[in-house]
């Protein structure tokens, strides 16, 4: 829902990369999204088609990397990788403590790299 | 042909956003404004809670309230009406507050001159949980007709939130509402966040919300 304005974000990070870098075209960008989030993937390269038209990053594919949901039990300090519809009812599987965690990942927002020529 | 290059990039995509945010908690802190953002979906009750938390803390507090709505004058209308001072944001489509958004709002009201804002966001439940708007505390409404089933569908905001308010405690018996799961949920997206059950209707449970209002401001000043 809120893809377009992610999406101009994206735009300006890279487009002020590729100036930095002396680069004529973007190619793909990778970026690091945490399963938490609503992103939609496809609305994201949509809005980057559109946003992106007359700049050198036009054409550019978005490669976007889930970052999985990792949880740390705050009783035995164990860390788990679960699924977004696994949150429910989760108990740590080591000492059985009923949801105590805390997140380590899965909200990431990021930027990895890009390619250019 | 030219070679392809692979650049690093390692920047957070909402940096700007957060950065932006991080200045203004900066300011609020100098003025000593204690200011809560509250989310909620649409019909939640944000503005009803508003009303009862004016009646309940204006003579102890300087509260000024900020109002996002997409396009009507609603809400700030009926803030206005308990002498408190709103200032509208019209967010023109937008689905969420960001933090220039609340710096505007902000510098239209002097946030020198308030001890106590509010700033209620767009409803919504996607998109205000990835926005930072610099506000000190998030505050989140669910009520009790949008079901116990929430946190799984919309669980960044859970984990968002300072305190959580369960509103329309009221409507429980006409619902299959489950208080118990709902706070299992809560619990595991967000481990010990106070949960307030009220009645923005009846008044219910609006003392528990204000005592930590009260409790909030003493540890912030």
């Amino acid at each position: 829902m809120h893809e377009l304005p992610v999406t101009e974000s994206i735009l300006n990070i890279i487009l002020k990369h590729a100036e930095k870098n002396r680069v004529s075209r973007v190619v793909s960008v990778t970026l690091h999204i945490g399963e938490l989030s609503d992103l939609e993937n496809q609305w994201v390269q949509h809005y980057f088609d559109y946003l992106s038209k007359d700049t050198p990053a036009a054409g550019a594919v978005l490669k976007i990397e889930r970052i999985p949901i990792t949880l740390k039990c705050r009783n035995c300090q164990h860390t788990i990788k679960i699924r977004k519809e696994e949150m429910d009812g989760l108990s740590c599987p080591e000492c059985g403590t009923e949801g105590d965690f805390s997140f380590l990942s899965g909200r990431e927002y990021y930027i990895k790299e890009m390619e250019a020529m | 042909m030219d070679e392809i290059k692979l650049i690093e990039v390692k920047e957070d995509i909402l940096s700007d956003n957060d950065e932006a945010a991080r200045k203004l908690r900066d300011k609020l802190r100098r003025d000593r404004c204690f200011a809560v953002n509250l989310m909620s979906s649409p019909g939640a009750g944000k503005t009803s809670l508003l009303l009862k938390t004016i009646a309940a803390l204006k003579e102890e507090f300087k509260i000024g309230i900020i109002e996002a709505d997409i396009d009507s004058m609603v809400d700030a209308e009926k803030i206005r009406e308990t002498g408190v001072t709103a200032v509208q944001l019209r967010t023109a489509g937008f689905c969420h507050l960001d933090a220039a958004m609340v710096k505007t709002g902000l510098e239209g009201l002097g946030s020198e001159s308030f001890d106590l804002v509010f700033i209620e966001n767009v409803g919504n439940l996607v998109c205000p949980a990835e926005f930072d708007t610099g506000a000190i505390k998030n505050a989140m409404i669910l009520s009790v007709p949008e079901g116990d089933d929430k946190p799984l569908k919309y669980p960044l905001m859970f984990t968002r939130a300072d305190v959580l308010l369960v509103n329309k405690i009221d409507m429980m018996e006409l619902s299959d509402f489950d208080p118990a799961a709902l706070k299992q949920r809560v619990q595991s997206l967000n481990p010990g966040m106070p949960t307030f059950e009220i009645s923005a209707k009846t008044g219910r449970g609006i003392a528990l919300w204000t005592d930590w209002i009260r409790r909030e401001t003493k540890v912030f000043a």
